[in-house]
């Protein structure tokens, strides 16, 4: 085996607070859009590291099912942008405020 | 070892791009740094024997969902987002002390528990095409099926979605 098991959970660590500042930054939901996803591939090279290093296909299994998720979920929310968008012309999430009060 | 320099070399563009993907205020930019990202986390799982999972990635990730937000950032025409404002200081200082926590509490709690970290097995069986679809057939069916009852909901939520005059 190449590296230790704690350099890629490291790595996976990093790629995941990278995607958190992002949502926490970014003002542009696209962009908060992308940073999820961000977080999914951390936790998917995780589970690939583990599945790895413990020698068994559950983490393969896994990292299909987040693959899955990953894909109904970007569909699902750019159409919900795409239809606020039309709504308001705007994808600042600051100015989207339908549910408030 | 050229391998793991290889892995620590294309780790480090990973985590380039993924900065790059969340400081660039051109979303098209953003999104194709996003898939460098991606390519470079297929050669991770290369690296790591995921076979399957490094093709499916760049499949699902760099082909499909990228596309999809390609397209949408070019119909909603967005540009440089100049216009959005920036969060004030004290935002930005509080979610960067919330993540750094974050980072270092999970970094304490690996260093605390080695047992948490297996020597790794020579011979590695479980990363081809094979197992993994003798897993999701048999043990892992039910999750399986789920999977697909949830693509079936994001479809009709989509459609429903796009079609409606909100």
């Amino acid at each position: 085996m190449i590296v230790p098991l704690e350099h890629v959970v490291v790595l996976s660590l990093i790629i995941f607070s990278i995607g958190v500042l992002g949502v926490l930054f970014r003002r542009n939901a696209i962009t908060i859009f992308m940073s999820i996803e961000l977080m999914l591939n951390a936790v998917n090279l995780a589970l690939v590291g583990f599945s790895r290093y413990h020698n068994s296909v559950d983490g393969q299994v896994f990292v299909f099912l987040v693959m899955t998720l990953a894909a109904a979920e970007v569909a699902v929310g750019l159409a919900i942008i795409i239809a606020l968008y039309r709504n308001r012309q705007t994808v600042n999430i600051d100015e989207i405020n339908l549910m408030k009060n | 070892m050229s391998l793991s320099l290889l892995f620590y070399c294309v780790g480090g563009i990973a985590i380039g791009s993924a900065i790059f993907v969340v400081l660039n205020r051109n979303a098209v930019y953003s999104a194709i740094s996003l898939v460098l990202c991606f390519f470079s986390l297929a050669v991770i799982y290369l690296l790591l024997e995921a076979y399957v999972i490094a093709v499916l990635e760049i499949f699902i990730y760099a082909g499909a969902i990228m596309v999809l937000f390609l397209f949408v950032i070019m119909l909603l025409n967005l540009g440089r987002e100049d216009a959005l404002p920036n969060l004030n200081y004290l935002q930005r200082a509080t979610s960067l002390l919330l993540v750094l926590l974050f980072f270092v509490g999970i970094f304490l709690l690996m260093i605390g528990d080695q047992e948490l970290f297996p020597q790794p097995t020579e011979q590695f069986v479980a990363g081809g095409i094979y197992p993994l679809g003798e897993a999701l057939f048999s043990k892992y069916l039910l999750p399986f099926e789920v999977a697909s009852l949830l693509l079936l909901v994001a479809l009709i939520g989509t459609v429903y979605l796009a079609k409606r005059k909100v």
